[in-house]
């Protein structure tokens, strides 16, 4: 009777945690337009911890890790190396409907949030995050040192699309928490995936979903789609263009 | 100020892209050609996809020669008979461009491709074209007069069948010359993003004896029917045609042909022709340095669309 009120109890100490707390994020903006004069934006993404129950207890140690990932593409990684003294593309890896966007922010970095077993199979971090590439036949993620993932890691990162950032969370109160979404100048348009998690003591406690358009607008908009969906047309507007500036400038430059 | 391009995908600053546009253009008038060999590489330079570059450019050149050209048509100086002949390979030279840039650059190797054509090309024709000008100019230095060519000679290409009158520039030559010199322009143009001008005018005079009269204004009017076709057929196929940029580029191009060309007229052609040499040999030396030295990242990203 004992033994099976402590077991109780200890269930219940247990599972407490995995509903006690619930996660409300709300995003600074859901639509942002890439216009000609886009030269990269921060979003912010707000949120807070409340008891799931009007008198649950609040923990006082939270962390938050917040995933976003951009429109899938397959995008091929190629290395060059010398044949006859010149640099060629030889081998290449393709990674199949991989994020063409993706950031990883958290307010301490990951390896104090939680265990790596954890993390692994959250998919928390840049390193833990599965990108499936091509193997011959067969569809499947590398291992983390894999030069090519390393190298497909280190390229978006270059250009800001791939990012981790352990310091772009931060607690405005115990419970209240504000994170900054970077989109650089490159962003991918699309619909954006975010995945907010929150940790305690190193458990997943709870998660919360949100997200986020990115389009081209007006000209950009309209040039982008043309070219992609009117490619003829579209050509022939341009070539069109081409003749009518070079007949303003014969006209106006006219010297006989 | 910088303005998003929505092909390129990516920012740029609009001062920079028309000066690029006013230097080329300016280049372009003075020497009498398209100034595209210039302008490609220097977008690659700035961070534009070769491949969008090259797709580009085309509608940039078509624009300049459409107003040098209308000029030279103005003077009575285009062989429109010889300029339709051109054409017909011209045409069938573009096509098979547009269709093996599509297919190098499905097998990831359009940037080498590219590089390595460059080389080739602009280190064989500036190689030729400095040690002419330089010869022309030693010649001249040493007070020996120049040897003008017999306008009656022959040479090889002469003696090949087909042949046709072509009245305006007032020679009898086989079509079979004629046609390859189309294809060969239409193909370079739509793989390296040139008009071809400064190989076709040489090639024209050389191996045709088109008389300076017309030799100008009838390789404008191919350039600009073989760069109109590439710009359609690139955007048609590939998709690659960034409108804005090419916009920008033609705005500062023909604004600069101009100046340039009121300066090309004051210089001396000798001159002009060892510049213009040096140029072209400076921009394949370019290339062969990128080729050979190491690149700083030995790993590239590449976008696969339909999962090819």
């Amino acid at each position: 009777m004992k033994r099976a009120a402590v077991l109780a109890l200890a269930t219940l100490w247990l599972a407490a945690p995995a509903s006690a707390e619930r996660l409300v994020v709300s995003l600074s903006n859901h639509r942002v337009a890439i216009t000609s004069s886009f030269t990269g934006e921060d979003l912010v993404l707000f949120g807070t911890i409340e008891p799931d129950t009007p008198r649950g207890a609040l923990r006082d140690n939270y962390d938050i890790v917040v995933t976003v990932s951009g429109p899938r593409q397959t995008y091929r990684t190629r290395r060059k190396e010398r044949v006859l003294g010149i640099w060629v593309n030889v081998d290449s890896r393709q990674f199949i409907n991989v994020p063409s966007y993706l950031a990883v922010l958290a307010n301490r970095p990951i390896s104090e949030i939680t265990s790596p077993e954890i993390a692994r199979r959250q998919q928390l971090g840049l390193d833990n995050f599965i990108l499936t590439q091509r193997v011959g036949a067969d569809f499947a993620d590398t291992v983390r040192e894999d030069p090519f993932r390393v190298a497909f890691i280190s390229l978006s990162a270059l250009k800001d699309l791939y990012g981790e950032d352990h310091k772009a969370v931060t607690f405005l109160t115990p419970t209240v928490f504000r994170a900054a979404i970077p989109l650089p100048s490159e962003t991918p348009t699309g619909t954006y995936a975010i995945d907010v998690k929150l940790f305690s003591g190193g458990q997943l406690i709870t998660r919360a979903n949100s997200a986020l358009e990115i389009n081209k607008a007006g000209f950009e908009q309209y040039v982008a789609d043309a070219a992609r969906n009117q490619g003829f047309l579209y050509g022939f507007a341009t070539m069109l263009l081409a003749l009518l500036t070079g007949w303003v400038a014969s006209v106006v430059f006219r010297r006989d | 100020m910088q303005i998003y391009l929505p092909i390129a995908d990516l920012p740029v600053n609009v001062f920079l892209l028309l000066g690029m546009g006013l230097a080329v253009g300016f280049i372009s008038g003075m020497f009498g050609i398209g100034g595209g060999f210039l302008m490609t590489p220097l977008l690659i330079f700035i961070g534009v996809q070769p491949a969008v570059a090259v797709a580009s450019v085309a509608s940039h050149i078509a624009a300049s020669s459409f107003s040098g050209a209308i000029s030279y048509w103005r003077k009575n100086a285009v062989d429109v008979v010889l300029a339709g002949m051109l054409l017909v390979g011209g045409f069938i030279g573009t096509a098979s461009g547009v269709w093996l840039f599509t297919a190098l650059r499905r097998m990831d190797q359009l940037d080498l491709m590219i590089g390595l054509s460059y080389v080739t090309l602009l280190g064989i024709v500036g190689g030729l074209m400095v040690y002419e000008g330089a010869r022309a100019i030693m010649r001249e230095y040493r007070g020996v007069p120049g040897m003008p060519r017999a306008p009656g000679s022959h040479t090889w290409v002469h003696g090949l069948p087909l042949k046709m009158r072509f009245k305006r520039s007032k020679i009898y030559v086989s079509t079979i010359p004629v046609l390859g010199i189309g294809i060969i322009i239409g193909f370079l143009g739509s793989i390296m993003g040139i008009g071809g001008g400064f190989i076709l005018v040489p090639m024209l005079i050389y191996f045709l004896r088109v008389p300076t009269a017309t030799v100008i204004g009838t390789s404008m009017v191919l350039t600009l029917v073989t760069m109109a076709s590439a710009t359609v057929m690139h955007a048609a196929t590939n998709h690659l045609v960034d409108a804005l940029l090419a916009f920008i580029l033609m705005i500062g191009g023909v604004i600069g042909a101009q100046f340039g060309a009121r300066t090309g007229q004051k210089m001396r052609a000798e001159r002009l022709r060892l510049l213009l040499g040096l140029l072209v040999l400076a921009v394949g030396l370019r290339f062969a340095y990128s080729l050979v030295v190491q690149p700083e990242d030995l790993y590239s990203i590449r976008v696969v669309e339909g999962g090819i």
